[in-house]
């Protein structure tokens, strides 16, 4: 009984992809130029719009602004749920108290500029990390999912009984960023140039001169500049991502994951570690909150920071693969891009995205981008059953 | 903050306050059973008790028909008997269904415990969801119009259309304790003892505990562990049932999404009083009841949730596994 079910994984992982097979493409040189191309690509998938992936009932180019954040928002937690093992489903607090401090140092009751509040905002959301961490890491295990949830449930509540931050009515006209060039006048006379999109007839494509994206300014009709700017924060985030993972702090999460208490003998103070992920998280969380709030829109309110939002962020880190930072990114794209595309079901889209996810987990158990130890351990294992043969069933 | 609200209504605070707690503990069962067994926050769990709901109102339209009507408690016992029943079996056919779907197809490829969990959400959406179009459901067989009054407006409030007016009984200071209180505190607590002698006295209840305490040696000594992991799903949804009719009872109607945020509480419920743990579920719930609305006397409704949980984290902080927090392994014969 056992072998037929692991078969399957063992199977999958021994026969090396072909591409491996030319020795050029595993020159560190080539891995950086695929990196490249795909970085390139993933700018112009706006202006490109190829006709599978559009979402035909809403804005193609609004739609990846929120896989991006979704994105950003998964490689965060993902610092926590994958690097440092704690189950987090209050999340969606930092997510607020990014995008609150944002809304209230720019519109609400002061006007700052917005590259002075990200930094504050990170800082809060940081400092707000280490407040809650600080007591509720020293619980174990599944307590800290339920007291993370209550959490996230108590900045929501708070917020919306506060009328000093806009309570259930929300902030709005939170400046967006700063555009370059000249100050938008028109729908196509501004920005420093215009890029036309691309509209596809059938196979062939065209260049579509009516609909363009003022480079760089950040308006109301267009959500494209803000992909790219949430774009490129992402990809600095993950540059600090593999910096720290690869650090000795990463290898510390790792050792505490694996066995807190045999990672405490080692002399690896685990619960400062744990708590550096809580905030490196949080500050992440806050981040991404604080490019919402100062989005397109424009506009947050509590109910854009529900319970149901830590959910969906815990499910796209853990469908991606918990503890691969590509596989986060993959995740929070998914969660976003899935009910999106099917905008056009409207009442059977959570339906579907409900069957979606328990399709996906049961046919990838390890999440769609399981990370490397996680194949090898499956690897070894695979090889011990092997050797074992079929009398143990483990 | 309003102390003389709270000192002037005390008693009825503390008493209704008890009903809605055995409620959050009756669904905290759920939550703990299968903890208990597993290790797993059973996330669907929430909407084992939102069918439950939707079959106490579908019995009481079924015979009562849709006019709406208000009735003490003693006319409708024989109708809330019949819609007990009937929620108890929708409740464990849905909890059942939950762990057939969600559930044994990755604890047999040995998937890790975050994928099992994302699976139970997973299908808490998709049960929740199906019970928001189940009039296009029925639409799909044609039954649109003959149902119509069960499944049209799907995504709305539904109410039962008995309203039971509660009957005041005997004062306790200055609140008349009414029959209502009285059956849903008591129901609960009888249901509580009885699961707690089960899984104490039983055969299968010392299954479930053997595999609680340790599966392997449980499987090695026969003890089918798939059968038992059933059960404790079956249990767990029969509570639910019970406490989808009382809820039914006091709240009277339910919707959709119903389940969600008592699914919280009852969590919350079953983490304060020690997980796994039965009789901590049920202390768990009505420590959460009464304090939600001693909370609410006191700052205000709105205020009602964060209570709740920062009362969690507090018990949390003085003893980090709840209350009673004592394992459904270790519950002594």
């Amino acid at each position: 009984m056992s072998t037929s079910e692991t078969q399957p994984r063992g199977r999958r992982i021994p026969a090396p992809p072909a591409r491996f097979q030319v020795p050029w493409l595993r020159t560190r040189q080539a891995r950086l130029l695929m990196i490249a191309i795909g970085i390139l690509l993933a700018y112009a998938l706006p202006i490109v719009r190829p006709p599978i992936l559009t979402t035909p009932d809403s804005d193609f180019g609004g739609v990846l602004t929120s896989m991006t954040s979704y994105a950003l928002v998964a490689v965060g937690l993902n610092i926590v749920i994958g690097y440092a093992g704690l189950l987090d489903l209050g999340y969606v607090g930092f997510y607020a108290v990014g995008a609150y401090t944002t809304g209230v140092l720019t519109a609400q009751h002061w006007h700052w500029p917005f590259l002075l509040v990200l930094p504050v905002a990170i800082a809060v959301t940081m400092v707000t990390g280490v407040i809650l961490g600080a007591p509720t890491l020293r619980v174990r295990g599944d307590y800290l999912a339920i007291v993370t949830l209550g959490f996230g449930e108590i900045i929501r509540i708070t917020i919306t009984n506060t009328p000093w931050l806009g309570g259930a009515a929300g902030i709005k006209d939170i400046p967006a960023p700063p555009s370059l060039g000249p100050d938008p006048v028109g729908v196509d006379q501004d920005g420093l140039f215009q890029i036309p999109h691309i509209a596809w007839n059938g196979l062939t494509p065209l260049i579509d001169n009516d609909h363009k994206t003022p480079f760089l300014v950040f308006g109301v009709l267009d959500a494209v500049p803000y992909y790219w700017l949430l774009l490129t924060v992402l990809l600095i985030v993950l540059v600090a991502d593999i910096l720290i993972k690869e650090s000795r702090v990463g290898r510390a999460w790792e050792a505490t994951r694996e066995d807190e208490e045999a990672a405490e003998l080692m002399g690896v103070p685990t619960f400062r570690y744990k708590l550096l992920a809580f905030a490196l998280g949080a500050a992440i969380g806050g981040l991404a909150g604080s490019m919402l709030a100062s989005g397109q829109g424009g506009f947050i309110s509590p109910t854009s920071f529900l319970l149901l939002y830590s959910l969906l962020f815990v499910a796209a880190v853990i469908i991606g693969g918990a503890g691969n930072r590509c596989g986060a990114i993959v995740g929070g794209a998914l969660v976003a891009y899935l009910p999106e595309r099917f905008r056009g079901l409207s009442d059977w889209r959570l339906l579907i995205f409900g069957i979606a996810l328990m399709v996906i987990v049961t046919f990838r158990p390890q999440g769609l981008l399981p990370p490397r130890r996680t194949r090898r351990a499956m690897k070894v294992e695979a090889e011990i059953e092997e050797l074992e043969g079929e009398g143990v069933d483990a | 903050m309003n102390f003389a609200f709270l000192f002037n209504n005390f008693f009825e605070l503390t008493i209704t306050g008890l009903a809605l707690g055995a409620i959050y503990g009756l669904v905290a069962l759920g939550y703990t059973m299968v903890y208990g067994v597993l290790q797993l926050i059973n996330f669907a769990h929430s909407e084992v008790f939102m069918f439950g709901t939707f079959a106490v109102a579908w019995v009481v339209v079924f015979i009562h028909g849709t006019d709406s009507a208000t009735q003490g408690l003693g006319p409708t016992l024989g109708i809330l008997a019949i819609a007990f029943v009937a929620a108890c079996l929708t409740s464990a056919a849905i909890a059942a269904l939950v762990e057939r779907l969600a559930y044994r197809p990755l604890m047999r490829r040995g998937a890790p415990k975050l994928i099992i969990l994302i699976s139970a959400i997973g299908m808490s959406f998709t049960l929740a969801e199906v019970m928001g179009v189940r009039d296009k459901l029925a639409g799909w067989f044609g039954l649109q119009v003959r149902l119509a009054d069960y499944v049209s407006q799907a995504r709305n409030v539904y109410s039962s259309p008995i309203t039971i007016n509660p009957h005041g009984l005997f004062p306790i200071g200055n609140y008349r304790v009414t029959d209502v209180d009285l059956l849903i505190i008591g129901s609960a607590v009888a249901m509580m003892v009885v699961l707690d002698q089960f899984v104490r006295r039983t055969r299968l209840g010392r299954g479930i505990r053997a595999v609680a305490q340790d599966p392997e040696s449980a499987a090695l000594m026969g003890v089918n562990s798939t059968r038992i992991v059933q059960a404790t799903f079956l249990i767990g949804g029969v509570m639910a049932g019970a406490a989808a009719t009382l809820y039914m009872i006091r709240i009277g109607s339910t919707r959709q999404n119903a389940g969600f945020i008592l699914g919280v509480k009852a969590f919350t419920a079953a983490v304060m009083g020690g997980i796994g743990n039965l009789r901590g579920a049920l202390l768990g719930g009505l420590v959460l009841g009464v304090a939600e609305n001693w909370g609410s006397a006191l700052f205000g409704t709105q205020w009602k949730d964060v209570v709740a949980f920062v009362l969690l984290i507090l018990i949390l902080l003085v003893r980090p596994t709840g209350i009673l927090g004592e394992s459904l392994a270790k519950a002594r014969v």
